[in-house]
């Protein structure tokens, strides 16, 4: 038997292969006429193939346990998730000028702090941020930019447009795993790639390395490494699938040290080379012992003075992350206006400040239906679902929110879109997912085609990080135009 | 290169080469067996002795049976340089230096460490199916040194590279040789003259060299001819003499490796043409365990030059 999508039941979400009369959106008809072309044995042996796939290929992460680390194989779901080019191409604009905005932004705070004398956005924010540095007053990283690479997290609500949930400028992981999960549906489903209107992703290892070249603009061969915590970091596969990609050396903190004349050096077979770009996946306060953590092992002692004084790039910049704050996201509608004087072209979810008087009493107030995050966390963690918890839970929350007000915001729970996913050997189910594209910035702006979808996989689940069960899918921007 | 990433290299390939020279061996022992009169008391443990973990042996298994043997060899993952160890050695160095290596040598380690357990699992020990599954072992470890070699750049991460694998098949050959030699020893075999010329067919089948033997020397399989072909061949890959020479090319070749030639040769294992063996007695063995000191020597002069860069 195989799959009549009459009888998917979307169960008034809005989702995103099939409409609310059970018909296929455009960009999804040819893909559900193939899926509804295979018998379900056939659907269950394609899901196996990528399962093996997988394997083959080693795609996991690392996951955190009270046992220690495990190494999962990465979750895929066969079922691609399509997206209009033309709904693309307005998206990915409002993505480039989201994050030129952001980046603005960012350097008016680590110099004239313009944006705060003309009250657009509060002085206490920026005191009270985790993330706010110190030691980046002053400093004009090249073309100005700070945050190179963003990963921005977008949700779809029930009216079919695309919000942003979330953006993430310290050290956002994921983009290796849209790759792969790229290579995998090629494997499984190669049949829907004869038409050739799905859009290709792989130009991105391409373009992050250029980005990265344009940090150091006076060698024509610059030596650029990415700095990793090591195999224990939950994203070490995707650093090493990158510095292969892209032809880089994988270095750790050991590898690195900064020479008497400030520059930084790695240690090779010859000896001691330089080294020009840092594209480090370490935080912020494990860079450099002598400036932050004292007992950091990960960074290298000197690396901030060497990047203070220009004599290695680093992306991204160290004090990017002052931006990547759910206080500051509230306020990026106006910070579009501010810097660029223009309308945000994708809106923002909206967002109860607990540090505002009036809006805190409104979020303790309407907890059981808000979705409540504190400010600087990532990965899904610390965070409360309010129609999903339960009175004790929420007690607990508003006791968190009263003792440190600046620290979480809230925000409307969304009714996120849906797909349909494999679920057991041979159902498909719809499952809520969101979709993160990844922007990047230094003398050009590029944004992925399409992203990572991550999928939570159990039903009726909101949460679809990787860390807490969440599943992944391919995610094609289809030229549905095109002959 | 990184250090740090060359000193991965180096191990990763003479994990490599330790994978396949495991599976030949129990391989071509599990042949032997089978040509041997029963009453010629040729015991497995021989396997462990060969390799110096009688120690590690005993602390784990009473009896000296071919199930614990073969199980200690290639299956136990207590056991540091069993199969499945090495494997595991091999892929967790690939995913360190993913950055250097080709993209499809990391999908093969993939592959070949999923193959082993699960067939380990489903009895690929057994008699009956051991040869199936070393043999896919073998060829696979081929799969991955022909795609190494065809497709990484010939630059230092493949000297790094060989540098590593000659060693170790230096070593592993003059521990082949050394077993063969000792095994013989043991035994009166008087009454039964064959039986030399069955284990010294198989100690060169343990190399993989029977044919170039056969091309190279002679048709007859003797003792004395048998270890001078791996000893001192200048053609065939796995003599002790091509091995090391190869390594001192790549040596060559090397940042600051010209800085470690005296070093090296001052351990009298590169020259021109290396001792001829005329018995194969105390002769023999004190040439095995005398190069295998120098080559963990060898070991230690690359990492003060390489690997640990103050």
């Amino acid at each position: 038997m195989s799959i009549n999508w009459k009888e998917y039941q979307a169960n008034f979400f809005y989702d995103e292969l099939i409409n609310e009369n059970g018909n296929p959106r455009l960009p999804a008809k040819r893909l559900a006429g193939y899926l509804q072309s295979l018998n379900q044995n056939e659907l269950q042996r394609r899901q196996q193939l990528a399962d093996t796939a997988i394997q083959d290929m080693g795609i996991t992460f690392t996951v955190y346990t009270e046992e220690g680390n495990i190494d999962r194989s990465w979750p895929f779901d066969i079922i691609p998730r399509p997206i209009s080019a033309k709904q693309w191409a307005v998206t990915a604009d409002g993505l480039k000028q989201r994050l030129k905005a952001l980046n603005l932004f960012i350097d008016d705070l680590y110099h004239d702090q313009k944006i705060i004398k003309d009250g657009i956005v509060p002085r206490e924010i920026i005191e009270n941020s985790a993330n706010f540095r110190k030691e980046c007053i002053g400093i004009s990283p090249p073309h100005n930019v700070w945050a190179h690479i963003c990963g921005t997290d977008l949700v779809r609500d029930g009216d079919g447009e695309f919000y942003v949930l979330e953006d993430n400028l310290r050290v956002p992981s994921g983009v290796s795993y849209m790759l792969e999960n790229r290579s995998i549906t090629k494997r499984v489903l190669p049949e829907l790639f004869e038409q050739g209107n799905i859009l290709p992703v792989s130009d991105y290892t391409n373009q992050l390395f250029n980005t990265l070249s344009d940090l150091a603009p006076h060698t024509d061969k610059p030596e650029i490494v990415i700095l990793t915590p090591g195999i224990y970091n939950s994203a070490y596969f995707e650093h090493a699938f990158l510095a292969q990609q892209m032809g880089v050396e994988l270095v750790e903190g050991s590898d690195l040290s900064v020479g008497k004349n400030g520059y930084v050096y790695m240690k090779t077979i010859s000896g001691f080379e330089k080294v020009d770009v840092i594209y480090r996946r370490i935080d912020d306060l494990f860079l450099d012992p002598k400036v932050f953590n004292k007992d950091s092992v990960l960074g290298v002692p000197g690396l901030m003075k060497a990047w203070q004084s220009g004599k290695v790039a680093m992306a991204n910049a160290p004090g990017a992350g002052v931006a990547d704050d759910k206080v500051v996201y509230a306020y990026v509608p106006q910070i579009i206006k501010y810097y660029l004087g223009e309308d945000p072209i994708i809106s923002n979810v909206e967002t109860f400040l607990c540090s505002d008087k009036k809006q805190r009493e409104y979020v303790i107030k309407n907890i059981a239906k808000l979705v409540i995050k504190p400010a600087n966390e990532s990965g899904g963690y610390g965070m409360l679902v309010g129609p999903h918890s339960t009175k004790k839970e929420q007690s607990e929350f508003i006791e968190l929110i009263k003792k440190n007000p600046r620290n979480y915001v809230g925000q409307p729970t969304l009714s996120l879109s849906t797909a349909p996913t494999l679920v057991g050997a041979d159902k498909l189910e719809p499952r809520h997912l969101d979709l993160r594209p990844f922007v990047l910035q230094g003398a050009n702006s590029y944004v992925t085609t399409g992203g990572l979808t991550r999928v939570a996989m159990k039903k009726g689940s909101l949460v679809v990080n990787s860390s807490q069960g969440g599943g992944s899918k391919d995610t094609w921007i289809v030229d549905a135009e095109a002959k | 290169m990184l250090s740090r990433v060359a000193e991965r290299i180096y191990w990763t390939s003479r994990y490599l080469q330790r994978v396949e020279s495991s599976a030949r061996l129990v391989n071509v022992y599990t042949n032997l067996l089978m040509d041997l009169p029963k009453d010629i008391n040729i015991s497995w443990f021989n396997l462990v002795t060969l390799n110096n973990a009688e120690d590690e042996y005993e602390t784990r298994y009473k009896i000296k049976d071919e199930r614990n043997v073969v199980k200690f060899i290639l299956a136990d993952d207590t056991n540091p340089s069993s199969l499945l160890v090495s494997l595991s050695m091999v892929r967790e160095n690939l995913r360190t230096t993913r950055d250097v290596m080709p993209e499809n040598a990391w999908e093969l380690i993939n592959e070949l460490t999923a193959f082993a357990n699960q067939s380990i699992k489903d009895g690929g020990l057994n008699r009956g199916k051991r040869h199936e599954f070393l043999t896919q072992v073998i060829n696979q470890c081929q799969l991955m040194q022909g795609y190494i070699a065809s497709t990484l750049s010939h630059d230092e991460v493949w000297d790094m590279w060989c540098i590593g694998r000659h060693l170790e098949c230096a070593d592993m050959t003059t521990r082949i040789l050394d077993a063969g030699a000792n095994l013989l020893l043991a035994q009166d075999y008087k009454e039964k003259s064959h039986v030399p010329l069955v284990v010294w067919g198989n100690v060169l089948r343990s190399s993989g060299a029977d044919h170039a033997y056969r091309r190279n020397v002679a048709a007859s399989v003797k003792g004395t001819k048998v270890a001078n072909f791996l000893i001192a061949d200048p053609h065939f890959p796995r003599s002790v003499h091509y091995c090391i020479n190869s390594m001192e090319d790549a040596v060559k070749r090397l940042p600051k490796g010209r800085k470690i030639m005296s070093l090296i040769q001052s351990l009298g294992i590169t020259k021109e043409s290396p001792e001829i063996i005329n018995e194969l007695d105390y002769q023999l063995s004190n040439y095995c365990n005398d190069l295998q000191l120098k080559l963990d020597q060898l070991h230690n002069i690359f990492t003060l030059n390489w690997f640990s860069v103050k």
